[in-house]
C-alpha cells in the first residue's frame, strides 16, 4: 500500500496548482462515496487527493429566476432536496438525487461526484441532461464549459483534463409550462445501481401542444445516453398516449445494453420503453401544474 | 501499529499523549528529530494550513495527528491521511460500536452522526472529519442509561446477533431528531442504508415508532 496525500486548498488557485504538480495522481475529493473505495481497493492510483469541500465555488449553492440553478460541484444531494424553492422547481433533480443511495449516502454525495465518476448508471446525469445543464470546467488556462452530455466519454472516463476541475453545473430555468422527471428500475427496493434510467423534460405552449422534450437514459450504453431524436419527435405533438409511445420506441431503438448482474439486454430495452412512457406521463402532469 | 493504539483523550482524562511527552522532553527540533525516527513524518493536521514548499497548500503526508470532537470529547489521533473516520474510531480510539462490515457504504453497520446527519464512517476521511461534531452509538446512551431509541431496540428484542444494531440505532436516532412523529413509511427511508442480515426489520420499525412514541411523551 503506497502513502497517500490529502490536501484541503480554500482556493480554486491553490486546487488547480496541486493538480497541475500532480497530473491524473491528483483526484478531487467531494463526497468521497466513489472515491474512497476506489483509492483504497486500488481501483484508482491516486497520491494526492484534493479536498474540494473548503473551496467556496465547489459549495455554492443557488437559483435565481433570471440565471436558472447553479450547483457547486461539491453540493452534496441533500443540500438540493431539502431546498423548496429548488425542488419545485427542479422536480426530475430532485427525484434523481433523493435515489441515491440512502439517508447516509445522500448527506455526502455531490452531483458533481457523481457525473465526474462517470459511471453510466449515475442517477442525476439523465436529469441534468434533460434539463440542458452545463458543466463549468476549470484549468489552467481559464473557464470552459461542456454540455452535459458530452461530458463523459466512456466509462469512468471524462473530457476532464488531467489539469481541470469540475466547478459547477449550470441548469436554466425551465420555460413556463415544463415539467420534469427521473425514473429508474432497480432489481431490489432499496440502495441498488439503477438496471435503466430515464430522464425527460417537455414544455407545453399556451395551446397544451409539446413545443420541446429532451430524454436522457441511464445504464444502456457505456455513457449517460442522450436521444435527441426522442424527444424531437414530440415536438409539436399533443401529448397523448401515442406520442409518448413512439417517442418511448425511439429511444428503446437508441439504447445500446449489455447483459450483466443487474439485467438482460431485452429486459433493458422493455425497461427503456415502460420508464420513458412513464416518466414522460409524470412530466406532462408537472408541467400542467406548472401551469 | 502498536504504537499507535496509545493514542487517546487529551485532554480531559488527563493522561499524557505520547505528543505531549515528546514535546515535554525535548523542544523544537530535537523533537521532529525524534518523530522523523518514530513515525516517518508527523504532519499536524489541525492548525491553519502552513506554506509548504511548491505551493501554498499543506499537503499532509505520513503520519498524521488529528483532532476529533467525538461525543463531545476532544480526542487526538495518529493516523496517515487516508485512514478512515470508522478506523480511527475502532483502532485508534477504542470506540468500536461502529462495526466494520463491508466498508464500502453497503451495510450501514459504520453509521455515526457528523454534525447531527447519518454518514458512513467507512466513507469519511478522519482528516476530513475534523472540526464537526461526531457523535458514535456510545454517545447516545450507556448499558446503564440507554437512550429512548436504545430502550426501544430491547423492549422490542430489534436483534438478533446486533451486529448491525449500532448502525440502525444511529440512523433511528437521527430520524427521531428531524421528525418527532415519522410513519413507518419514514422510518424504512431513513433505515434504507442499513441492512440486517439477520432480518429483524419489522422489529426495528417497531421500535424506532415506539421510541418516537415515548419521546413525544405520548
Ligand atoms: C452505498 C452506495 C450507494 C450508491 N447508490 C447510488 C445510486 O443509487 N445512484 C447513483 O448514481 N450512485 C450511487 N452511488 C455512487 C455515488 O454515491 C455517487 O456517484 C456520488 O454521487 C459520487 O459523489 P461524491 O461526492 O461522493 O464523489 P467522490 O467520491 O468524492 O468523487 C467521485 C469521482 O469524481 C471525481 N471528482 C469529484 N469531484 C470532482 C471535481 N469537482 N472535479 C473533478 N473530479 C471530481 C473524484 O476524483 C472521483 O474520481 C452509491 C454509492 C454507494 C457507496
Ligand atoms: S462498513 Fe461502512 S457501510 Fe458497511
Ligand atoms: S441482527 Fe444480525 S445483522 Fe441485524
Amino acid at each position: 500500500m503506497h502513502a497517500i496525500q490529502y490536501a484541503a486548498p480554500r482556493t480554486l488557485q491553490d486546487a488547480l496548482e496541486i493538480l497541475q504538480e500532480y497530473g491524473a495522481k491528483a483526484r478531487i475529493l467531494a463526497g468521497g462515496t466513489d472515491l474512497i473505495v476506489q483509492a483504497g481497493t486500488g481501483a484508482r492510483s491516486v497520491d494526492v487527493i484534493v479536498d474540494g469541500k473548503r473551496i467556496p465555488e465547489l459549495m455554492h449553492l443557488a437559483f435565481d429566476p433570471a440565471d436558472g440553478l447553479t450547483i457547486g460541484a461539491a453540493v452534496p444531494c441533500c443540500r438540493i432536496y431539502e431546498d423548496p424553492q429548488i425542488s419545485r422547481r427542479y422536480p426530475g433533480l430532485a427525484d434523481a438525487v433523493s435515489i441515491i443511495g440512502g439517508m447516509a449516502i445522500q448527506g455526502r454525495a455531490s452531483v458533481g461526484g457523481n457525473l465526474c465518476n462517470a459511471s453510466p448508471a449515475a442517477d442525476s446525469v439523465p436529469a441534468l441532461i434533460a434539463y440542458r445543464a452545463t458543466a463549468l470546467i476549470v484549468g489552467p488556462k481559464g473557464e470552459r464549459e461542456v454540455p452535459v452530455e458530452r461530458f463523459c466519454t466512456a466509462p469512468g472516463r471524462t473530457v476532464l483534463g488531467e489539469d481541470e476541475l469540475l466547478l459547477s453545473l449550470h441548469l436554466p430555468t425551465p420555460p413556463p409550462r415544463s415539467g420534469a422527471a427521473y425514473l429508474r428500475f432497480i432489481p431490489r427496493n432499496e440502495m441498488d445501481i439503477a438496471e435503466v434510467g430515464v430522464g425527460v423534460s417537455l414544455t407545453l405552449d399556451e395551446q397544451g401542444t409539446i413545443s420541446g422534450a429532451r430524454i436522457a437514459l441511464a445504464a444502456v450504453a457505456p455513457t449517460p445516453l442522450f436521444v435527441p431524436e426522442a424527444g424531437d419527435s414530440l415536438a409539436g405533438s399533443a401529448p397523448t398516449e401515442e406520442s409518448f409511445r413512439r417517442a418511448a420506441q425511439i429511444a428503446r431503438d437508441a439504447s445500446r445494453p449489455i447483459n450483466d448482474i443487474r439485467g438482460t439486454i431485452e429486459h433493458r430495452k422493455h425497461l427503456v420503453g415502460v420508464l420513458t412512457r412513464r416518466a414522460l406521463e409524470r412530466a406532462l402532469e408537472r408541467a400542467r401544474q406548472a401551469g | 501499529m502498536s504504537e499507535e493504539k496509545n493514542d487517546r483523550l487529551e485532554s480531559s482524562n488527563g493522561d499524557v499523549s505520547r505528543r505531549q511527552f515528546l514535546k515535554g522532553l525535548g523542544g523544537g527540533i530535537a523533537v521532529t528529530g525524534v518523530l522523523a525516527t518514530a513515525t516517518e513524518t508527523e504532519t499536524e493536521a489541525h492548525p491553519a494550513p502552513e506554506p509548504a514548499s511548491a505551493s501554498a497548500v499543506q499537503r499532509l503526508r505520513g503520519k498524521v495527528r488529528v483532532r476529533l470532537n467525538i461525543n463531545g470529547q476532544e480526542m487526538t489521533a495518529l493516523v496517515e491521511p487516508r485512514t478512515t473516520l470508522l478506523n480511527t474510531l475502532r483502532d485508534h480510539l477504542d470506540l468500536t460500536g461502529a462495526k466494520k462490515v463491508c466498508d464500502r457504504g453497503s451495510c450501514g453497520c459504520c453509521t455515526v452522526l457528523v454534525n447531527d446527519k447519518p454518514v458512513y464512517s467507512c466513507m469519511m476521511l478522519a482528516v476530513d472529519a475534523q472540526g464537526k461534531k461526531i457523535t458514535t452509538v456510545e454517545g447516545l446512551g450507556t448499558p446503564e442509561k440507554m437512550s429512548p431509541v436504545q430502550e426501544a431496540f430491547v423492549e422490542h428484542d430489534a436483534l438478533m446477533c446486533g451486529f448491525c444494531t449500532p448502525g440502525f440505532v444511529v440512523s433511528c436516532t437521527a430520524l427521531l431528531q428531524k421528525n418527532r412523529n415519522p410513519s413507518l413509511e419514514d422510518v424504512k427511508k431513513a433505515c434504507s442504508g442499513n441492512v440486517c442480515r439477520c432480518g429483524t426489520y419489522p422489529h426495528i420499525f417497531e421500535a424506532a415508532l415506539a421510541a418516537a412514541k415515548k419521546m413525544r411523551g405520548a
